[in-house]
């Protein structure tokens, strides 16, 4: 198969870069391992949208966090995923480490960060009354934010293939070969031929790149695992609340997420297996007890779940963003944090760089918005009822406790890059990530897939082959 | 719409409470039920054991329901099928109950008086933070148990069920007879928590081990469910280092407790008990907003639908007096129902004599396993019944009678409290 360019993953960054390249006259396919997209470490991380103080100055992290940051508020009006800009404290706990607060607020001034101050552990108290009394002072940034990272990704690629770019899944990349006009791109089921590559393949990034290139990349997957807790305790802060970093990362942060639960997490463990993605006792005491200093109370008895998700850690420990040494080939490798929040700008910059490589022109019926699902839950009873009247799919709850109706859950198997899965069905819609945790609705959101896409009801998989839920037919 | 009681679920607590209300007098009544039919979960229970109490039979859970559809269809009683309760609130002279369906899109009920019949949720993977993988494979119970006898299909083949609830035994039978291989069932207390009928004709029955004091500590398989670790607890629940036994299976039933399911209820502002998760309620069964009652597993999880059926005729029965107005004065100081030792929480929470007929019933559960225990009965100081029994079990609801005359004896400031003594 004959196209211009190929990205390989479709987790946020390569739907990004699909989204911005897809407005320009190119044949563009994003080739993904897993079923959907968003399916490694889009799906499990934080959710923040990173004011930008962390990053080192000059880095390329320090670049596109602030860059992305900007981006995002405009970007989810544009294309309809939830985005709320919560504002984030960072907490000091002992005098002593106070020049580091001081530091750190150099830090965010020297990226740009707008409106950085250091609060007093009163202050941060009378602005978040839970959190802890051992709390001297905080650095706050108003400019921080929290996002729905599947909807983030979702909605970008959604975007893309609206604008023509072709995503196909279940297909590995088990060989690239560099070709006279550019590059053969193998996989299990097709042969691809493109001018360019761009590889975004999350903790796989290495393996891509060094299928092309003779420098050499390194990743490291690092466990992250989280506690996620009902929404009766989400309010139990307001702000995303990180501790002063440590060596590795930003440490274990409190956060309301834009869905409004309260999220705690990750813990940090470097993991050889690339697909290690397990819970483990240790790892969810630890980053209970460690979160636990920031707050006065964690609401052991309110957790909902618990999940854990994989960063691509390269070795240089900086972002890779930009063509290789080998020409045609483009790298968004080591997008371990801030990536999240970095995603819309290294889309915007690679595509651009891609484009001017391959001299495309920008397309002149580029269709910019989209409108997401609709949300029965927080619809107004005005707007419910206009739902309903349209289509009665919008008055049958199949999830009863995030309110996901029927008409939700066809809407999005129906979408471009449709669910296909239960697991592409509860990041697109809800179903299934409230406190019952999809024993109510999963049966019937089984059927409905099996009904859409026209398979017997034994085929539907949670999130691809090997995860069927059904073993056979009673008596069969 | 308008209508005198508006009844939330059309399970049997439901169905029990609309019957008792129309018989008590009130015609006007509205049964909202989100489901397509009337039975709730006991449309799902095919096994039989439903009824002895009630109907000195044993009816299958399907049976059950269809005994009180069929009364509620005699008197001529309305529900709404496949609608579904997004808020209740309270209004001048009332309750709103909003609600959602294909039918009428969004519609408000207004209702003199609401009864609150909306069952109870099972306890998920999450909530028990159970560490591992998150392949297919995991279930609870009741899902199982719809995918079985409800749309037909296995869940799985070589299955490890944790928690002894009455519906992981009852599926460890079921899963056995259509096929599959029900390799353990592991509960983490030193006890069982369900029904000691269920254990010998679920398990026993059919030589499934039942390994108490165990816990699930590693789910492994990254698609499908490929094995789960057991290991023993020690006397706080924490996992007993060296004693992980890893079971290959592709299955993980979980039968870990139920939840009422009171979200609607938090919306409305009634109080809810932090030991039930349930309304704490008077002897009419009414919640702490007048005229909002709450009766079956939404008000306390029990462990016999026949209690459930109980219960919700004399909340229904009260519903109805409230909305007839024929409710006895309310403004004597009500008289406080203690737990005391071994007890773990009691239905009602308080008690007002004059609103009582001649007896009171109070419902209630222990926290352990007694043996030769006696049910003890105290208002004030006084030890008013002691009542032996052979054994007392936290999967088995208790309960105790109390005559209005004897509480018109106490004191003012007294309370009645419950207790468990043992030798």
């Amino acid at each position: 198969m004959k196209r211009d360019v190929v990205i390989i993953g479709a987790g946020v960054v390569g739907s990004s870069i699909a989204r911005e390249l897809s407005r320009y006259d190119l044949g563009i396919t994003v080739l993904e391992k897993a079923s959907d997209v968003c399916e490694g470490t889009s799906k499990a991380n934080s959710g923040i949208v990173h004011a930008g103080f962390d990053a080192v100055p000059g880095t390329l992290k320090a670049r596109f966090n602030i860059a992305g940051s900007h981006m995002m508020e405009a970007l989810s009006r544009e294309l309809d995923f939830p985005y709320k800009r919560n504002g984030s404290l960072v907490l000091c706990f002992s005098e002593s480490d106070l020049p580091k607060l001081e530091e750190l607020k150099k830090r965010g001034e020297t990226n740009g960060v707008e409106g950085v101050t250091i609060l007093t552990g009163d202050e941060v108290r009378a602005k978040e009354p839970a959190i802890s009394d051992e709390v001297v002072a905080a650095l706050f940034a108003p400019t921080g934010a929290i996002v729905c990272p599947f909807g983030l990704t979702i909605a970008m690629a959604e975007n893309a293939a609206v604008n023509g770019a072709e995503f196909r899944f279940n297909e590995a990349v088990t060989a690239i070969e560099k070709t006279g006009e550019g590059f053969k791109v193998t996989t299990q089921t097709d042969i691809y031929e493109c001018k360019a590559v761009i590889n975004a393949a999350g903790v796989y990034a290495d393996t891509v790149h060094n299928m092309v290139c003779d420098d050499k990349l390194s990743i490291t997957a690092r466990k992250g695992e989280y506690c996620l807790y009902d929404k009766k305790v989400g309010g139990t802060v307001s702000s995303t609340i990180f501790q002063l970093p440590g060596a590795y990362g930003k440490g274990v942060l409190v956060t309301p997420t834009v869905h409004g639960n309260l999220l705690l997490g990750p813990t940090a463990t470097d993991t050889l297996d690339k697909e290690e993605v397990n819970t483990t006792a240790d790892g969810l005491n630890t980053l209970q007890a460690t979160a636990g200093k920031s707050i006065k109370a964690v609401p052991y008895k309110s957790v909902i779940t618990s999940f854990a998700g994989l960063r691509a850690h390269e070795e240089g420990g900086d972002f890779i963003v930009g063509e290789s040494s080998v020409k045609g080939f483009f790298d968004a490798a080591g997008i371990e944090s801030p990536g999240l929040s970095a995603a819309p700008a290294i889309g915007e910059f690679l595509a651009r760089e891609v484009a001017l490589s391959l001299e495309a022109v920008r397309k002149t019926d580029f269709i910019a918005k989209r409108k997401g699902i609709p949300n029965v839950a927080l619809a107004s009873k005005e707007e419910r009822d206009r739902l309903i009247k349209e289509n009665p799919m919008y008055a049958n709850v199949i999830c009863r406790c995030e309110l996901v109706t029927e008409g939700e859950i066809v809407d999005a198997i129906k979408r471009p890059v449709g669910a296909t899965t239960l697991d592409g069905v509860k990041r697109r819609t809800r179903a299934g990530m409230g406190r019952c945790q999809a024993g109510f609705c999963s049966p019937k959101t089984l059927e409905i897939l099996a009904r859409e896409l026209g398979k017997d009801i034994t085929e539907i998989t949670k999130h691809g082959a090997g995860s069927e839920f059904l073993t056979g037919h009673k008596g069969l | 719409m308008n209508t005198k009681i508006a009844i939330i679920g059309g399970g049997p607590a439901g169905l029990a409470a609309a019957v008792s209300a129309y018989d008590a007098g009130v015609k006007d009544l509205l049964i909202l039920e989100r489901d397509d039919k009337l039975g709730g979960i006991l449309n799902q229970c095919i096994h039989n054991g439903f009824g002895l109490h009630t109907f000195k039979e044993e009816l299958t859970g399907p049976e059950y329901a269809e005994r009180f559809i069929e009364k509620v269809r005699e008197r001529g009683i309305e529900s709404l099928l496949k609608t579904i309760v997004v808020d209740i609130s309270k209004e001048t002279d009332g309750l709103v109950v909003t609600a959602m369906s294909a039918e009428k899109g969004m519609f408000e009920i207004h209702a003199q008086s609401v009864i609150l019949a909306m069952g109870c949720r099972e306890r998920p993977r999450g909530a028990l933070n159970t560490p591992g993988y998150r392949p297919a494979g995991i279930y609870s119970a009741g899902t199982a148990q719809r995918y079985v006898n409800i749309e037909g299909k296995m869940p799985g083949k070589e299955v490890v069920i944790l928690g002894s609830g009455d519906i992981g035994l009852i599926m460890a039978r079921r899963m056995t007879l259509e096929g599959a291989h029900v390799k353990a069932v592991a509960e983490l207390m030193p006890y069982s928590g369900g029904l000691k009928r269920n254990i010998v004709q679920c398990l026993d029955d059919f030589g499934i081990p039942l390994k108490l004091s165990t816990t699930v500590t590693d789910i492994k398989g990254k698609d499908r469910v490929e094995s789960v670790t057991l290991s023993k607890v020690d006397a706080k629940n924490q996992p007993i280092p060296g004693t992980e036994e890893e079971i290959p299976c592709d299955t993980l039933l979980l039968s870990c407790g139920l939840l009422p399911e009171n979200e609607l209820s938090g919306m409305l502002g009634v109080e809810l008990s932090p030991v039930t998760g349930g309304a704490t309620v008077d002897e009419s069964l009414e919640t702490s907003v007048p005229g909002v009652f709450a009766c079956g597993n939404v008000l306390h999880v029990h462990d016999l639908v026949d209690y459930v059926s109980g219960e919700a005729s004399e909340a229904g029965k009260h519903a109805a007096e409230y909305v007839l107005k024929s409710t006895p004065g309310t403004s004597e100081t009500p008289i406080r129902l203690e737990t005391g030792n071994g007890v773990r929480y009691t239905v009602p929470s308080f008690v007002r004599p004059s609103r009582l007929e001649q007896l009171l019933t109070v419902r209630f559960r222990v926290g352990n396993v007694y043996k030769n225990p006696e049910i003890c009965v105290y208002l004030g100081d006084k030890c008013l019944q002691r009542r032996k029994k052979q054994i007392c079990a936290p999967g088995e609801m208790e309960q105790v009678i109390i005559k209005k005359t004897d509480i018109e004896t106490m004191a003012p400031g007294e309370t009645i409290r419950i207790a468990i003594e043992t030798e």
